[in-house]
């Protein structure tokens, strides 16, 4: 039986879905069998950035309507022939997904694959509620920025409240990840430090991964970072992050700031 | 006719939590007051219980009328009064209550009320408590009219923490508190790193903004001083 993964933040444009495909590439690099469903009916963007959008012609309403089954559905990685995709609509709207539907795929996807990531969309309603639902763990996406961060306690306290694994008493595994840290402006105070983010949200970390060019790069080819550019920080941070989600123990890099070889030789900035 | 399938129907008692609202006179200003809270705070009434209390002011029924409307024109719903004569209502205003307290599913006995029953004082508090071992996150809501409420942990920026004693928070607090809240002015609010949006003890309460900032981020306990707020640092 497979894991139950869901990707959510609250709020929009903190890299869930960059994490998504990130995280379901690398977990299956390492040889497990993984799927990733887009959640978010009406603006999906996980087939894009795994770069199948030509390829998608069921998504995951067909599917729960029963206009198709879930083989037809399913679309292969290219370049990992463990990881699949199951994309969403874009034609409908969050409205056609029902709780009694999304169940019953989860449910069939569970028996298939070793890790069922779902991508959440952003915000607190039907959408983001359905794709936390059946979910056995959660990967809280936080950029370290007051709202980000107020968003994300916002939706810890849903994953404690609205999940099937939290109405029938059980505690739902929480892991946060934060996303587009930029130590320089963390260092300035700019941003919220590590610190202060763990210190207001009170979950263990996944991971820390830095802001970084190779992000945008690889979701514009449409590939996961973790694909596209491996030796990237970004990508290193991502592939820890999945060994710390197979239970392994890992110690945290912390993303330091880029010095340039003056600023090494002279340690100062130019005035 | 057989009356043997007829089946009892059974009333319950239940207390519930609500504002209650004092107004004075003159009715303009209070309104007004009401105004600037209002503006702070918009919306802030929107869905909640509110009671009032007509004890200090006289009014005869167009009058009782005409404050319950221009409440609901604000968005304030009166679901019942106090104090008020009997005879000043009708159908058409909420009615009255009396200041007997129920607690919990008390089966009420139908019988015919007496007339001009003086209302009983409120009963002592019991001493209940209740601990929640973990933290509170934004936009959750614990309300516990019965005693006080310790947490384990921090309360969230904009989570709110309602009780009828006093509230302890072993941690930081961002979010609200509101302390002794069904009329305990001896509650107190005690945390560990202050950063709270709003601070309350028996309906008296202090914003953000009127928080002295060489407080914030130290432990500290708030307090009624004769209907002041006091608020100190812990240690």
């Amino acid at each position: 039986m497979g894991k139950v993964l869901v990707v959510t933040s609250g709020k929009g444009g903190v890299g869930k879905t960059t994490t998504t495909a990130s995280l379901g590439a690398a977990l299956a690099q390492t040889g497990e069998t993984v799927v990733v469903v887009d959640f978010d009916v009406g603006l999906r963007n996980l087939d894009l950035v795994m770069g199948a959008e030509r390829r998608v012609v069921f998504d995951l309403i067909n599917v729960i309507q029963g206009v198709a089954k879930l083989s037809q559905a399913l679309i292969r990685d290219k370049r990992l022939e463990s990881l699949w995709l199951l994309p969403a609509s874009q034609t409908r709207d969050k409205d056609a997904l029902t709780e009694e539907g999304v169940g019953r795929v989860i449910g069939e996807l569970k028996e298939k694959f070793d890790w069922v990531i779902c991508d959440s969309p952003a915000g607190i309603e039907r959408g983001a509620i359905l794709a936390m639902r059946y979910a056995d763990a959660a990967v809280i996406v936080t950029n370290p920025e007051v709202s980000s961060v107020r968003d994300s306690d916002r939706i810890i306290g849903m994953l404690d409240s609205k999940t099937m694994r939290a109405e029938s008493g059980e505690r739902i595994d929480k892991h946060l990840l934060i996303t587009r840290y930029d130590s320089a402006r963390a260092a300035r105070g700019e941003m919220l430090s590590i610190d202060d983010v763990l210190e207001i949200l009170s979950t263990p970390l996944l991971g820390i991964i830095p802001e970084s060019q190779d992000v945008l790069r690889a979701s514009n080819v449409g590939s996961p970072v973790t694909l596209s550019s491996r030796l990237s920080a970004p990508a290193r941070a991502y592939m820890e992050a999945a060994r710390r989600l197979q239970g392994e123990s890992v110690s945290m890099t912390v993303p330091s700031p880029k010095r340039g070889l003056f600023d090494k030789l002279f340690g100062r900035r130019a005035a | 006719m057989p009356l043997a399938n007829q089946r009892t129907m059974r009333f319950l008692g239940r207390s519930y939590m609500a504002f209650v609202f004092t107004p004075e006179e003159p009715l303009i200003e209070w309104l007004a007051q009401l105004d600037g809270w209002l503006a702070r705070s918009p919306g802030f009434f929107g869905g909640r219980p509110v009671v009032l209390d007509l004890a200090n002011v006289k009014l005869h029924k167009p009058g009782i009328a005409h404050l319950v409307s221009c409440l609901l024109e604000r968005d304030i719903r009166v679901i019942g009064l106090e104090s008020a004569d009997p005879a000043q209502l009708g159908p058409d205003l909420p009615p009255l209550l009396s200041g007997r307290p129920v607690n919990g599913n008390e089966v009420i006995a139908l019988s015919r009320p007496e007339p001009a029953q003086a209302p009983a004082p409120p009963p002592r508090p019991q001493a209940a408590s209740l601990l929640i071992d973990r933290p509170v996150r934004s936009g959750q809501s614990i309300v516990f009219p019965e005693g006080d409420v310790s947490v384990l942990g921090s309360v969230g920026s904009g989570a709110e923490i309602v009780a009828g004693g006093s509230i302890h928070i072993y941690g930081t607090l961002r979010g609200r508190a509101m302390a002794g809240h069904m009329g305990n002015a001896r509650a107190r609010i005690f945390c560990q790193k202050i950063e709270a949006e709003l601070l309350a003890i028996n309906g008296y309460y202090r914003t953000a903004e009127e928080i002295d900032a060489g407080l914030r981020g130290r432990p500290m306990q708030a307090w009624l001083n004769d209907n002041v707020m006091m608020i100190t640092a812990l240690n």
